[in-house]
């Protein structure tokens, strides 16, 4: 492991006791309810999770949008511009860096995919599926589906969030006699969920961010337009195909090396023997020659 | 010009910021947070 690979293996185990730090909770048997849990964090780390600290800006999206009808019947003027300007924010900045580097559930795949086993790839439609979760799970269903009072449901955290069930479902039934007494099918259907993606990631590397994840495709929108940037020098680069190979995103960044699905890991700036990939953040220096473009050569 | 959309983007997600926290978002977000969401732990 590179000295820059076990920095970001720091980065993400510091990112996920970070976001998990209350370990009091634990023993309390109840959340965290203190003043930071309203902050949004660019990770996936459940809110319900005994320990977390901070808010999941994907579960605090959906509560937003599915409040919208609500609030507007009560002259409540709140669109989750609060959730969407955090995600927003730090998007513009660094891109999908917090999915390389923070997050927690990212660390989990990372650590359960050293499993020996023989290793896979996925077909290039499946990493469409994160949009499909982003706008149907997590913006249409919430917004439009309602109950009679005019609130929506939170879908993608209901039916899919295998993070929720890890973090807070199992913790909770765990600790509490009260939940425990009253999980039922969907308890099943979400360990169901959970357990197809700890089988996968076995087999594949990031599964969940790569056809999932709905904070991954959001962030993953602004790798084009954030301040962060790969960068590939197109003179030296010989298309050997090393990064690729090392690439847990199995991404050709000679051909885009700002793609919404690149994680920002760096290992494909570490591998490359021709120094050909780089980065820059907020530098005056002037863009690779062929920084972003889809097809070269 | 990619640098400069970043820092567009950038402006205009605080200004969303700071529309959402003037409307009370944040505290929407608090206590939507400080209680345990049951759509997230199964049971619905």
């Amino acid at each position: 492991m590179t000295d820059i690979q076990k920095r970001r293996r720091w980065f993400q185990v510091l990112g996920a006791a970070a976001a998990n730090v209350w370990l009091p909770s634990f023993f309390k048997g109840r959340i965290y309810q203190g003043p930071t849990k309203g902050i949004c964090v660019p990770v996936l780390n459940c809110y319900s999770c005994p320990s977390a600290v901070f808010a999941c800006p994907i579960g605090a999206l959906q509560h937003s949008l599915g409040s919208v009808k609500l609030n507007l019947s009560l002259a409540r003027i709140e669109f989750g511009l609060y959730v969407v300007g955090s995600l927003a924010a730090v998007g513009s900045l660094i891109g999908r860096i917090p999915c390389g580097w923070l997050c927690p559930f990212g660390l989990l795949q990372e650590l359960i995919h050293k499993i020996p086993s023989r290793k896979f790839q996925i077909p290039k439609v499946l990493t469409y599926g994160k949009y499909l979760t982003l706008f149907v799970l997590v913006i249409l269903l919430p917004l439009f589906i309602l109950d009679e009072f005019g609130g929506g449901e939170p879908w993608f955290c209901k039916w899919i969030c295998p993070t929720g069930t890890l973090e807070a479902g199992i913790p909770l039934a765990l600790l509490s006699g009260t939940i425990r007494a009253r999980l039922g099918f969907l308890f099943a259907w979400k360990m169901a969920v959970l357990a197809g993606f700890l089988a996968w990631m076995v087999f594949v590397m990031r599964p969940f961010c790569r056809t999932t994840c709905p904070l991954g495709a959001i962030l993953g929108l602004f790798n084009k337009a954030s301040l962060f940037r790969m960068t590939v020098d197109e003179e030296t680069c010989t298309l050997c195909g090393q990064c690729q190979n090392e690439c847990p995103i199995d991404l050709k960044i000679y051909e885009s090396p700002n793609s919404p699905d690149c994680i920002r890991c760096l290992k494909c700036e570490k591998v490359c023997p021709f120094g050909s990939i780089g980065h820059n953040f907020f530098s005056c220096s002037n863009p690779r020659k062929n920084e972003d473009k889809e097809a070269i050569r | 010009m990619k640098k400069k959309w970043a820092i567009i983007f950038f402006l205009i997600a605080l200004a969303l910021i700071g529309i959402g926290l003037a409307s009370g978002e944040y505290q929407t977000v608090l206590e939507k947070a400080r209680t345990v969401c049951l759509e997230c732990i199964g049971i619905g």
